[in-house]
């Protein structure tokens, strides 16, 4: 099995297999991590630069991090204080970066597809660190990995997405990569979250916490963003938690060793109850912030390898 | 001076029919269409060497970017397309800038287009002023300055009383209204359809539903005033019932469709294309076989190209942000005629929606093939193939969702008032 892909740019384009090589990956930069081993030779003399056109400090330190444990220079820009203002456009902010000659760039925008968009205009590897509201492949792979660990396997699991799926990159690349791992993948919120049409993604929907919580394995929030609570898509704050947010009551439908999953930064008692968030015995949100740098690792291990046989082969004058 | 085309297949929509035969052409007009004998007949001959002969595409809905924005079209350079697209009428849109709303700015385009085009150009005006939906343009100057429809264009008239004002004003004039059917609300913000493909990208989708709802209301205003309309796009299924229900019930009413979403998709936009980009936005497949069947029922009238040019830096950039439109005057007749290839519809089906009904429509002589009617004609190999280079259009703007796709169908002369224009 070989990982061959260029770029990360969702998890729309991996298959089944390209998932176990970059979780399997992962696996073991997570025990590195623990047992405080670094392998900076891995990414030696590559020079990643993270793009962030949206601001993001967990996400951005998580990939920066791991950049750095593979020996990678590291660079990051925030996109919103530089050429952006001025009326750059994407493209030419591209054109730019590629004169640099980066290889790994790290994006997130807030528009969905612009990193599709990018990727075309680069010669380097591209991760999509979040677009708009299409795909944050990453997150899902570290969501994955966590729930891997936590159940010995990533089939056959029920598992039930709450909260605003309508907005969420997070839903929909979770949605894809557990559904193409053939796992029960259950869509709970209200119907003015949920995407027109979900019942094409083959998924059940449930407008009901405590009944799509029933015996499921993972218990996966989703965050709810401000803007959505003035009474647009929900009445209030405070219905939408005492309808949606989980608490011990809505949780104990769940199965008995169901783990509850938050990419972060979580509201407390607006999708969540603090209790429930600080729980070590059903919380795995610590887990999953730790497993998102080993995942980072292992993805652009992978790219690197690819990127690096590419400029092998062009050098040497091959088609690839 | 009198031209014989002989030799050729003549497609008559108004008969239905296609047959060999011969058009001669004397000055300005159609002297005669012959199916018999053309031995003795005095005239230079051009041999169509059995090619299609119909009468010239009549295009409601043009973009043409003068005045504001020249950089994308001007008049030469959509004549340019026009003529070798096979459209010898093109009616423009007045959605440019400033809005073509006072017959002093309507006079301007009139006077671009007769220096720089070839072919009849006649303009729309706004039925509001600024398009803005406020207070209606004057109509009646506009129309005596040679405006022969009002429209807003993309822009949909929310305040019901306004519109129904225009409408009314309209009907006294005896003037063509064309709306753009969609619910203002529900279609705001929207790049793509609602559905599976639009939560798969991640884009914010608009209900098939508001273009119905839109329909809707403007079919309650014709009934409430007796305007005289034409319904621009209708491109989903679930407006069809209504359109037919508007037309038995013996409203003064049309529609027609743009001709990408009789060829396209909502799956054409793929990996986030913006050529594929369009407003309305592409459809399902249910809803685009659902349109080509009203077409061939004629219970959709018009084909319109919905000529859009967009600069590269308009199109290159997030989809989202990207500006909306195709350019489509050259790729008109060949993507058309794929409904043609794929047993959809005739030729002479496809030149009534072309040529005859957007011509009757607009109470103008032309999209005939008959004695007497102006002799704008279209030349054409119906199964040449070749596959499209956007690089070589004759627009300014090459924002074509068909670049590199093959087409089937190349136009072979184009004549415009007698005169051949291209080819």
């Amino acid at each position: 099995m070989t990982f061959r892909a260029e770029h990360l740019l969702g998890i729309e384009h991996l298959s089944p297999e390209d998932i176990t090589v970059l979780l399997d990956l992962a696996d073991h930069y997570a025990e590195h991590n623990r047992q405080g081993r670094t392998r900076r030779d891995v990414l030696e003399g590559l020079t990643q630069i993270n793009m962030f056109f949206e601001n993001s400090t967990r996400t951005q330190a998580s990939f920066e991090i791991a950049g750095t444990r593979l020996g990678a220079d590291v660079m990051n820009m925030a996109m919103q204080a530089s050429s952006v203002k001025k009326g750059e456009t994407l493209i030419d902010t591209a054109l730019t970066l590629n004169a640099m000659r980066p290889d790994i760039l790290v994006v997130r925008h807030p528009q969905s597809g612009a990193v599709d968009l990018l990727a075309q205009k680069v010669e380097c590897a591209v991760l999509n660190a979040g677009d708009g509201r299409h795909e944050h492949p990453t997150q899902a792979l570290l969501d994955a990995l966590t729930i891997r660990r936590h159940h010995g396997r990533l089939h056959r699991l029920s598992i039930a997405i709450c909260g605003d799926i309508a907005h969420s990159r997070v839903a929909r690349s979770n949605i894809l990569l557990l559904g193409k791992m053939e796992n029960r993948i259950r869509l709970v919120g209200p119907p003015t979250l949920m995407p027109a049409q979900v019942a094409e993604f083959g998924v059940e929907v449930y407008h009901d916490m405590a009944e799509g919580l029933r015996d499921v394995d993972v218990v996966m929030m989703l965050r709810l963003q401000r803007e959505r609570m003035d009474g647009g898509f929900i009445p209030s704050e405070r219905e939408y938690f005492h309808r949606y947010g989980l608490d011990a009551e809505k949780l104990a439908h769940a199965g008995a060793d169901a783990i509850v999953m938050h990419p972060g930064p979580m509201n407390r008692g607006v999708e969540i109850d603090g209790t429930i968030a600080d729980d070590i015995n059903r919380s795995v949100i610590h887990e999953q912030v730790e497993m998102g740098v080993a995942v980072r690792m292992a993805a652009m291990d992978l790219l690197a390898r690819n990127l690096r046989a590419r400029r092998g082969a062009e050098a040497a004058g091959v088609m690839v | 001076m009198k031209m014989l085309i002989e030799n050729a297949r003549l497609v008559d929509p108004e008969a239905g029919s296609e047959t060999p035969g011969a058009v001669l052409i004397e000055g300005a007009r159609i002297g005669d269409v012959i199916t018999g004998d053309t031995a003795g007949i005095e005239a230079a001959r051009v041999d169509a060497g059995g090619a299609c002969l119909a009468p010239g595409i009549v295009d409601i809905g043009v973009k043409v970017s003068e005045p504001g924005e020249r950089h994308k079209e001007s008049f030469a350079s959509a004549g340019r397309a026009a003529v070798a697209g096979g459209v010898t009428t093109i009616v423009t849109r007045p959605d440019t800038q400033p809005a073509i709303d006072t017959p002093e700015t309507l006079e301007f385009v009139e006077r671009r287009a007769s220096a720089d085009t070839p072919v009849t150009v006649l303009p729309m005006a706004a039925l509001t002023k600024g398009r803005a939906g406020r207070e209606m343009t004057e109509i009646g100057l506009l129309m005596d300055a040679g405006a022969v429809a009002f429209s807003d264009a993309d822009r949909v008239v929310t305040d019901t009383r306004v519109f129904a004002r225009a409408l009314t004003y309209a009907r006294s004039l005896d003037a063509l209204v064309i709306g753009h059917v969609q619910d203002p609300g529900l279609s705001a913000g929207a790049a793509v359809t609602s559905g599976k493909f639009a939560a798969l990208r991640g884009l914010p989708g608009v209900s098939p539903m508001a273009e119905r709802m839109g329909l809707d209301r403007d079919i309650a205003l014709l009934e409430m005033t007796g305007a005289t309309y034409h319904a621009d796009q209708i491109t989903t299924a679930r407006a069809l019932p209504a359109l037919a229900r508007a037309k038995r019930n013996g409203l003064d009413i049309t529609a027609g469709v743009g001709v990408h979403h009789l060829t396209l998709n909502e799956l054409d936009v793929a990996d986030y294309r913006s050529f594929f980009k369009l407003k309305p936005p592409l459809r399902a497949e249910d809803d685009r076989q659902a349109v080509v069947e009203a077409l061939g029922a004629g219970l959709i009238d018009v084909i319109s190209s919905m000529h859009t040019p967009q600069d590269e830096e308009s199109k290159r950039l997030p989809f989202e942000e990207a500006a909306s439109g195709a350019v489509a005057l050259e790729t008109l007749l060949p993507a058309a005629l794929r409904l043609v290839h794929a047993g959809a519809l005739s030729l002479p089906q496809l030149f009534r929606a072309l040529s005859l009904t957007p011509s009757a429509r607009l109470g103008l002589e032309t999209g005939r093939l008959a004695r007497g009617a102006p002799a704008d004609l279209v030349l054409f190999d119906p199964d040449a193939s070749y596959r499209l280079d956007r690089a070589a259009l004759q627009s300014k703007s090459r924002n074509t969702p068909f670049d590199g796709a093959i087409l089937q169908g190349r136009v072979l002369g184009t004549w415009s008032g007698g005169q051949r224009v291209f080819g």
